[in-house]
């Protein structure tokens, strides 16, 4: 990435060794992304600064007034708002919801759908429970009505194993600063062969420029103007360090940190958690609260008095709350990196049963 | 201006696909380069790839047709 700021020029834009260089790298991404999501070809995988961005690109270029839209109660603002705008312009929406440990009721996505059914928008993990969703059902029920299957992977991509031709997605969208260890400001999405997504965005683009219409051709048609090529460079490393690892062992690892942690809290006083723990796939994250104490409370606390690191309030998943009840209290979030160490983690734990002990 | 001498160009749909034709041609030893896509072949801008006629000659039947768009003599 330092090594890109120095010497990459602007990929497209002419023919000079600095411009090639920095398509090289672009298109080094690319590869490496289309071989972590086992997607047709680099040429699937276009670039935005992060999963909103994507998120808003393919809900705004796919849905249209008038279209129905299912999507679920798990969602983060950066799906819930674009289709709420939508919703103020004509379209409609059903939610799919949860039963009492937060887990989506996907023997219920028969009762929402309609006539005018686009589209079904999910989450591939809630990033206030950890709940992992099964997309291979929601595939099922997206193909068996031609529906388009869109999930939003922020929470999973690079810890979590990926198949967007076997799940049958239609585009897949990530960030690229959470699992695929790429700086902030970037992200982006995988888009099937002939799906016409409808742009946000248009301009630059390095080709055709005497024509009226941007490109339509991936990934330039998702592109307009100039690249974060450092920060593209940045996640490129991120992702062959994950390739050369192994999804599944970095999985492996992460999950075991987080069952480590829930193993110890999990039967302290006046702790509530958070989602399905019995699960065999989640998101390594654990959720709690400490009797009724404001999780902003609790996460000064832990960062002030024993330097830890929590997210603490609504997540930006205020539907995943009203579930919960816990609109006004938050809940403490606790994330686990392969990175973390076990020794991390029971200091963690420590805090949270010294804290739950306390008068 | 120099003299102008004839070369064989390749164009592509998209620039991802002319980075995957250098990509590979740089795996096989093929050889050429890509360049400013010439005006002889499209008046916007974009990348195109360069052969000697000889070396076009050598190759093509080796080439895979479907991975670029059109193929042109073009003076430089």
């Amino acid at each position: 990435m330092l090594e890109a700021l120095q010497t990459a020029g602007n990929p497209g834009r002419g023919a000079h060794e600095p411009t090639l260089h920095a398509a090289r790298l672009v298109y080094g991404t690319r590869e490496a992304l289309a071989e972590l999501f086992h997607a047709e070809s680099p040429a699937c995988i276009a670039f935005a600064s992060n999963a909103t961005q994507a998120l808003n690109t393919a809900i705004n270029g796919l849905i249209r007034p008038g279209d129905h839209v299912i999507t679920t109660v798990c969602e983060h603002n950066s799906v819930l708002r674009p289709l709420y705008r939508l919703r103020q312009q004509g379209a409609e929406l059903s939610f799919l919801g949860v039963d009492a440990r937060g887990v989506l009721q996907c023997d219920q996505l028969e009762t929402l759908l309609r006539p005018n059914t686009k589209a079904i928008v999910v989450t591939h993990a809630s990033n206030v429970t950890g709940n992992r969703t099964d997309l291979a059902r929601v595939s099922t029920f997206a193909k068996r009505h031609g529906l388009l299957f869109i999930v939003d992977a922020a929470q999973t991509a690079g810890v979590h194993s990926i198949d967007v031709q076997a799940l049958g997605m239609d585009v897949l969208c990530f960030t690229g600063h959470k699992g695929l260890l790429g700086p902030q400001g970037t992200g982006g999405f995988y888009v099937r062969p002939g799906l016409r997504i409808a742009p946000l965005v248009v301009g630059g683009s390095g080709v055709h420029s005497f024509d009226e219409n941007h490109p339509a051709e991936m990934p330039t048609a998702l592109e307009a103007g100039t690249l974060n090529v450092p920060g593209i460079a940045g996640l490129g490393a991120g992702v062959r360090w994950i390739l050369e690892q192994g999804v599944e062992l970095l999985h492996a690892r992460e999950t075991a940190l987080a069952c480590l942690f829930y193993e110890q809290v999990r039967s302290l006083p006046d702790v509530t958690l958070y989602g399905d723990f019995a699960a065999q796939e989640r998101a390594p994250i654990v959720s709690l609260n400490l009797a009724g104490e404001d999780s902003a409370r609790v996460a000064d606390i832990l960062w002030e008095d024993y330097g830890i690191c929590v997210r603490a309030g609504a997540h930006c998943a205020p539907l995943m709350h009203k579930v919960l009840g816990t609109v006004e209290q938050g809940v403490v979030r606790f994330s686990f990196s392969h990175t973390n160490t076990e020794q991390e983690v029971l200091q963690a734990a420590a805090a949270v049963r010294q804290l739950a002990q306390e008068e | 201006m120099r003299a102008k001498r004839p070369y064989i160009v390749l164009s592509f749909h998209a620039t991802v696909e002319a980075m995957a034709w250098e990509k590979h041609c740089t795996e096989a030893n093929i050889p050429g380069r890509l360049i400013p896509l010439p005006r002889e072949l499209s008046a916007g801008c974009g990348l195109a790839w360069r052969m000697l006629p000889g070396d076009w000659q050598q190759w093509q039947s080796k080439l895979d047709r479907n991975a670029f768009d059109a193929i042109a003599t073009v003076e430089q």
